[in-house]
């Protein structure tokens, strides 16, 4: 019993890694209505960036971290205002195109720049376990779960209680009307994707020194975050959270409990997409999408 | 009363051309672009059955990479268990890869654009690892071994011009088979309902049929394309059919006239059907490989071949 609360605990805190790329999706589909296929391969290459300022520039972790997230930041703006920008209103199928395109220039980049060695990535947060009525808390996992509540708050309080953040709902919602009162809508998408490449970049710096860092190291989680924005309803913010939780909790069970869970637990991340999008295609917490012909 | 279209005389000459060029190939090149050229033709197989799915029918596939696993891997335990002549395994790879396409077909019919990417993308990225679990079956990370190619009815030919030869010729037929596919009723549905589901419906195409159809003939067409790349290269591992292929995959149909005349009615008139798609094949499989392969081919073997092309 004490070892199944114990893979709910490390669940929980693999869920906030995959909770927050899931968010980053979330933004984005927002935004645009297009799954951005890049987000895990821009993740890697923040977390690169934080790799080398660690390690060559000797910063220590949380200036690298605030530097990579700055950097993160002017790099998801810039891609959506040199690149996604000309193809607004381009058909679903081009827009996907354009981030698969992306998703291989940002892996192949980071192969050509860093290379495809494994490497060990120093975090934050040491791996001693800490005892806790009876049960063995990992402190990286604790950490990692701080770390996002802190950034889940402040995510909170732009949307809620900023300009700038009630400006992005309301371009999302309403483009034609936002424009008409002075929001620049186009702005507004740029600051989703720097704040999606943001949070991306976050849950990669979290997950490194977990699993070694190599430039296909975040295409198994953006598989998990798919599955996280899925099933928490691909367009709800609140969804992806509890959705990536949900989904991390299921991959520690199936990993422990389950024989050769380890290899199959991609399998299990298709299979909770596949059934919810046929079950229950709205997910979670998101509307029922009624087309109109 | 249908005519049969006309063949126009420039198109006839292009043909011969054609015709000479591809047979020619294996004569003035060594055996290593031989070897290359069998591959295009092999891609150009896979690229055909991307392009039936995405490009006519509307369907984007992120997975096509998982189908050509399932064509590979039939192709290879079927010869390594049961000793049968490789080549009677291309049609039974085409079955069960088709089979396979099908069953996925049936999810696929609920979800559309972004999801059904989503979830194709999920088949792609989740095949390698399901492999290498199953390994009393599949022969995990080790993969299969299978014996090498020797030509027939004791040609003089070498190993490497029989399989571009046996390539070339079967990815012709395919073509033929897929150009009829897109000029016939079924391919008249496939692009109704890329162009607008609802208007197809209301025209009485049934959803159901021709999309679970797409899914199953692309994944035929994969199925041929793995298993002919499990004879040629005689060995196959998880890797192999990992993320990148279905995404070059997608690259490459997309490049090939996917993405130019998308949405538009006539990119089947002109004639692009394979010559584009082909035309990517041979700098996706040729190229690509000898720039960005991490254990580069040997200095030597490298100039040769960036000097001839």
């Amino acid at each position: 019993m004490l070892a199944f609360i114990q893979q709910i605990v490390s669940g929980i805190a693999t869920g906030g890694i995959y909770a927050s790329l899931a968010l980053g999706l979330v933004l984005i589909y927002r935004a645009m209505d297009v799954a951005n296929f890049a987000q895990g391969e821009m993740a890697t290459f923040s977390t690169f960036i934080s790799y080398s300022l660690i390690e060559y520039a000797h910063f220590d972790f949380w200036s690298a971290f605030v530097v990579t997230i700055l950097v993160s930041f002017g790099l998801g703006v810039a891609i959506e205002r040199l690149l996604i920008r000309r193809f607004e209103g381009a058909p679903v199928l081009t827009l996907l195109i354009v981030t698969l395109g992306l998703f291989t220039i940002f892996n192949g980049v980071t192969g050509l720049i860093w290379g495809y060695v494994f490497k060990a990535y120093r975090g934050a947060f040491p791996s001693t376990p800490v005892q806790f009525g009876g049960l063995y808390l990992n402190t990286q996992d604790l950490g990692v779960f701080a770390v996002v509540l802190v950034m889940l708050l402040l995510l909170y309080l732009f949307f809620s209680r900023t300009k700038a953040g009630l400006a992005m709902r309301a371009a999302s919602l309403y483009p034609d009307s936002s424009r008409l009162l002075g929001v620049r809508v186009g702005w507004m998408l740029a600051l989703g994707w720097g704040l999606a490449s943001t949070v991306g970049a976050v849950s990669g710096m979290l997950v490194a020194p977990i699993i070694f860092l190599d430039p296909n190291m975040m295409q198994a989680i953006l598989l998990f975050a798919f599955a996280a924005a899925v099933l928490g309803g691909i367009e709800s913010p609140l969804g992806a959270v509890i959705g990536g939780v949900a989904v991390g909790i299921v991959m520690a069970l199936v990993g422990t409990y389950i024989p050769g869970g380890q290899d199959l637990r991609l399998a299990f991340g298709l299979v909770v997409i596949v059934v919810v999008l046929l079950v229950r295609p709205a997910g979670l917490f998101g509307r029922a999408a009624v087309k109109r012909v | 009363m249908r005519r049969l279209p006309r063949v126009r005389p420039e198109l006839l000459g292009l043909a011969v051309i054609g015709g000479i060029v591809v047979l020619g190939v294996p004569t003035v090149t060594n055996q290593f672009i031989t070897f290359e050229f069998a591959k295009v033709a092999i891609f150009a197989i896979a690229l055909m059955g991307l392009n039936l799915l995405t490009g006519y029918s509307g369907q984007i596939s992120l997975g096509n990479g998982a189908f050509m696993a399932v064509g590979g891997y039939t192709t290879a335990i079927l010869v390594q268990r049961t000793g049968i002549p490789y080549w009677t395994t291309i049609p039974v790879a085409a079955l069960v890869a088709g089979g396979f396409g099908f069953v996925i077909g049936i999810p696929a019919l609920r979800l559309t654009g972004v999801y059904l990417a989503l979830a194709t993308f999920a088949l792609a990225l989740s095949v390698p690892p399901v492999l290498n679990h199953y390994d009393t079956f599949t022969g995990g990370h080790g993969g299969i071994v299978m014996p090498a190619v020797l030509p027939p009815f004791s040609l003089d030919l070498s190993q490497e011009q029989w399989l571009y030869y046996m390539d070339s010729g079967i990815a012709l037929l395919l073509f033929v088979f897929a150009w009829g596919v897109v000029r016939s009723r079924t391919g008249r549905a496939f692009m109704a309902i890329r162009d607008s589901e609802t208007a197809a419906t209301a025209s009485g195409i049934s959803l159901a049929y021709y999309k679970t159809l797409a899914f199953g003939l692309s994944a035929a067409y994969a199925g041929v394309a793995g298993s002919l790349l499990a004879i040629a290269t005689s060995y196959l591992n998880p890797d192999t059919f990992g993320l990148s292929l279905s995404l070059a995959l997608l690259v490459g149909v997309v490049i090939g006239g996917l993405g130019l005349d998308f949405g538009a009615t006539d990119n089947s008139r002109d004639g692009s059907f394979v010559s584009r798609p082909t035309c990517w094949a041979i700098i996706w499989s040729t190229v690509v490989p000898a720039c960005t392969s991490a254990p580069c081919p040997s200095p030597a073997s490298r100039t040769s071949f960036t000097g001839r092309c």
